[in-house]
């Protein structure tokens, strides 16, 4: 029915929002695996850190990828904070207490984006905004390839850093024994907030990628919000491989499912997934059985 | 009895209020937080007795909704009998939901995940269909009478609505006093513990799951009735979920005047703001947010439950199994036994002579 | 009579058999000790046999009906009631509230329930403290608090999962008659133990595990004579090494 090219251009635009995907992913999956937190304020901070993006080349000029040094570690600072003095006082020995506050935070972070900066969606214009470029048959935007490979370029990063880093090895010593660790002398709390950190700034950096290419307004978070849990659930929580796979996986169904069934309902086919998952495999492709 | 007689005081206050006050504001402050206290009393049937917190309850409020719409315009069907068949369509949406959820083991985090992606989906499938008006709604022709539940006035609609949340009440109340109301606080502290008494946790709490839909369905057909118009962003979008737990929550989750507290108290809160700031969009959701944020840090047993605030720091959960494990350290054992005499009053207390030279 | 019969039981968690074979049997009316040292397997059995585990092998048959995978709710409305090695109370519910659940089972009216609540903690002496909230009990006052919560559901079998774990010698001998006192009001009693004091004076018959698998049955008496279950708790070669010391010091 459609011609083999459009669904290349398709599944290769699947591909490359599911880089993107795939670095929100990582974030959200490294908080549920080392803080065993669901952090429901995940598409509301990467709403947040779009403004961010949005502000500095708006008001100062700065190009969203040049922005990066400055986005990613505030949103570092933000999440450290969020996770240091509210979270960390809300839990009370109760995950259900975590989920209720995460749910608080979105809700007030995007309820002031909606009174601070009004309901309009906002983008922003680049030299390179219209550029295509050729790959195969298919004509890639610049800014979505850009985006893609700066998503794989910072996913890398961030699986290195925890494999050789001492933070790196830190975090996944409190994840794996969270008493045996706070022997060990590591500072547990210190740990958790320095987690919630990274997994914010991998929002900061996921927003420079995807400015250029995206759009920003208040509501945006939650678009994003059941995708990044669908792949993380998908993928397994806690696991790094599962994020990837999950969000490329996800970006090409979404991409391919849109193309076949229209927007809308291309949206339902993820959600339905996400369902079906949650009943038959919860701890998904790659996770430990909870 | 003490509840019942609570109960009597406050329906009959509430029901002489119209006919005492006549400004159009106070009534419709009253509608309104009757209307979210109805809400929060839906969720805390589920969330609080039952313990199994969801995030997209607008999904049962949607489908009452829709449900009333749908079978007045397209079927002309009279508006009280569509409210029974609101009431039962969600009710069975609940069993449905929460039947899979249940079923396949859902709790915590993944059942609120799961009740969140199904309220999406069929905000998404109602903007696609063309029977619900897809995205520009349902709109009810307006001819008001008694008969089709128009009332010219708030003050039918202060009634009809005060009449639902009296029955949500007396089912709390029943709900505090009866076997099913223990088997699911049971289930909520502890389902191991619980089932290891008899009690089948599935059957309890997709019950639970059933009544607090059918009761959240109500309050959609009640909302299409009164606004005269439906959509899917009102009908499942997260402003509705997010009002019913918060009242419930911040009132007191698990308790009988937690939600109907909570909820008044958040309507006047409203208005206050409305009065101060304006119509600011957002304002209301950032308070409800933040308050929300503030209770789970200071309050986290909302302000019914305050009495209980001291017990909550003695449970610690194990990390890999699903239950509250107690672990009782020496020290804690002696505070305990000071703290356990100063709030019971009148009971009798273990003697203390031995008990101060713990072993473990 | 034989009240549970627990035929070939086995179950492994991965590659780790917790349980290899083990069958043993009950006698209605007994108080039967379940013994062995750490990690033998014995809470485990306990679990597979109230309904918290499906065993991969072996059947269980209870008052003459096979319940092998029948679900712990369901096993406990039979009249098979487990407590709990790490006490589990409805940590914000009071004392009274939590006998309740139990005796709901039986008694679906709340002031039936209570009534028998009330008779219960009697029975288990926890009539002071019957309004407090269980999170304040001593540790003592908790496991009593399993207690009568499994009594409140009126089993025919009880399965006591360490009942004197973590109590002193004098609590420890306040329960002791409690627990006699449960068999003579028609409960069997399967406890696991590990205090010796209360295996030896309690059980009229013992069963000893270790590593998953029955090294020994038989009265208490013979139990603390028999080699393999010497071997089980203090080594390899200690019975022999503990006999040939008891010669030295003959010679």
């Amino acid at each position: 029915m459609f011609d083999l090219s459009i669904v290349f251009s398709s599944v290769l635009n699947g591909l490359t929002m599911g880089a993107v995907y795939t670095l929100i992913a990582l974030g959200l999956t490294l908080i549920y695996g080392v803080l065993h937190i669901i952090n429901f304020a995940h598409g509301a901070a990467l709403m947040v850190a779009l403004y961010g993006v949005y502000f500095l080349k708006v008001k100062l000029g700065i190009d969203p990828y040049l922005a990066l040094p400055v986005v990613v570690p505030s949103m570092f600072v933000v999440g450290y904070f969020l996770q240091k003095v509210i979270i960390n006082h809300a839990s009370h020995g109760k995950d259900e207490n975590i989920l209720l506050v995460t749910l608080g935070i979105s809700i007030v972070l995007e309820n002031l984006a909606l009174l601070l900066f009004n309901s309009d969606t906002r983008n922003i214009e680049t030299s390179y905004t219209l550029s295509t470029v050729a790959v195969g048959p298919a004509m890639i935007a610049i800014p979505k390839l850009l985006s893609c490979l700066g998503a794989l370029v910072v996913s890398l990063m961030l699986i290195v850093f925890m494999r050789t880093t001492d933070l790196g090895r830190a975090i996944r010593a409190v994840a794996k024994e969270k008493a045996g660790a706070r022997l060990m002398g590591i500072d547990v709390e210190h740990v958790y907030a320095m987690c919630f950190g990274i997994g914010l700034s991998c929002l900061g950096a996921a927003a420079c990628f995807l400015l250029p290419a995206f759009y920003v307004n208040p509501t945006v978070g939650n678009g994003f919000v059941l995708v990044a849990f669908t792949i993380v659930v998908l993928g397994g929580m806690g696991s790094f491989l599962g994020a990837c796979v999950g969000g490329l996986l996800i970006g090409v169904i979404e991409s391919v499912g849109g193309l076949f069934l229209g927007d809308s309902l291309g949206q339902v086919g993820i959600f339905v997934i996400f369902i079906l998952v949650l009943l038959v495999r919860p701890q998904g492709l790659f996770g430990l059985k909870a | 009895m003490k509840d019942l007689r609570a109960i009597a005081i406050f329906a009959g206050l509430m029901a002489s209020v119209p006919l005492f006050v006549h400004s159009g504001v106070v009534l419709n402050l009253c509608m309104m937080a009757l209307f979210a206290t109805l809400l929060s009393q839906s969720w805390n049937i589920l969330g609080g007795f039952g313990g199994q917190f969801s995030f997209g309850h607008a999904l049962f409020f949607g489908m009452g909704a829709y449900t009333q719409g749908v079978f007045q315009i397209q079927f002309g069907l009279n508006p009280w009998l569509c409210l029974v068949l609101a009431m039962g369509s969600s009710a069975m949406l609940g069993l449905l939901v929460g039947g899979l959820s249940f079923r396949y083991g859902l709790k915590g985090s993944y059942f609120a995940l799961i009740t969140l992606a199904f309220a999406e989906v069929f905000r998404i499938l109602a903007l696609s269909a063309n029977f619900t008006g897809a995205g520009v709604g349902l709109m009810l022709p307006l001819s008001e009478s008694v008969g089709n539940m128009q009332f010219s006035s708030r003050v039918g609609f202060i009634w009809l609505m005060l009449f639902w949340v009296v029955c949500a009440l007396l089912i709390t109340a029943w709900l505090r006093r009866s076997r099913l109301g223990a088997y699911l606080q049971a289930v909520r502290d502890n389902e191991d513990a619980a089932q290891a008494l008899g009690v089948d946790p599935f059957q309890v709490k997709w019950l639970a799951c059933g009544l607090s839909a059918a009761l959240m369905g109500v309050a959609g057909a009640f909302y299409l009735q009164v606004f005269q118009y439906i959509d899917p962003a009102l009908a499942f979008g997260p402003h509705t979920s997010i009002s019913a737990l918060v009242g419930a929550i911040v009132g007191g989750m698990g308790t009988l005047w937690g939600p109907v507290l909570g909820a008044f108290a958040l309507e006047i809160l409203s208005e206050l703001t409305r009065n101060l700031f304006g119509e600011l969009p957002g304002i209301n959701m950032v308070i409800y947010g933040s308050l929300l944020i503030l209770i789970m840090v200071f309050l986290p047993r909302g302000f019914a439950g305050i009495r209980w605030q001291g017990l909550q720091r003695d449970v610690k959960r194990t990390p890999s199994s699903g239950s509250i494990g107690v672990s009782a350290s020496v020290k804690g054992l002696e505070e305990r036994l000071q703290v356990g005499d100063a709030l019971t009053s009148g009971a009798e207390s273990q003697p203390k002579s031995d008990r101060s030279k713990v072993q473990t | 009579m034989t009240l549970l019969q627990v035929k070939s039981l086995s179950h492994s968690f991965g590659g780790l058999k917790a349980v290899q074979g083990v069958s043993l049997s009950i006698q209605a009316g007994s108080l039967t000790a379940l013994i062995g040292p750490n990690g033998a397997g014995k809470t485990t059995l306990f679990s597979l046999m109230s309904g918290f585990i499906k065993p991969d092998e072996g059947d269980i048959v209870f008052k003459g009906q096979t319940i092998t995978g029948l679900a712990a709710f369901q096993c406990a409305r039979l009249g098979l009631t487990r407590t709990f090695q790490i006490v589990q109370p409805f940590a914000a519910q009071t004392v009274r509230e939590n006998i309740c659940v139990g005796a709901y089972l039986n008694h679906p009216r709340l002031e039936d329930a209570m009534q028998l609540a009330e008779k219960v903690a009697r029975q288990v002496g926890l009539s002071g403290v019957l309004d407090q909230a269980a999170a304040q009990l001593t540790v003592a006052g908790r496991k009593r608090l399993e207690l009568a919560r499994a009594l409140a559901t009126e089993p025919k079998l009880l399965l006591l999962d360490e009942v004197l774990a973590g109590l002193n010698p004098f609590e420890i001998q306040e329960m002791i008659p409690v627990i006699r006192g449960l068999v003579s009001a028609g409960v069997t009693v399967l406890m696991i133990e590990h205090v010796m004091q209360a295996v030896m004076s309690l059980a009229e018959y013992a069963w000893v595990l270790s590593q998953g698998q029955l090294i020994f049955e038989g009265t208490p008496a013979n139990v603390s004579k028999d080699d393999k279950v010497i071997e089980a708790y203090l080594g390899q070669g200690m019975a022999q090494r503990m006999a040939q010391s008891v010669k030295g010091t003959d010679q």
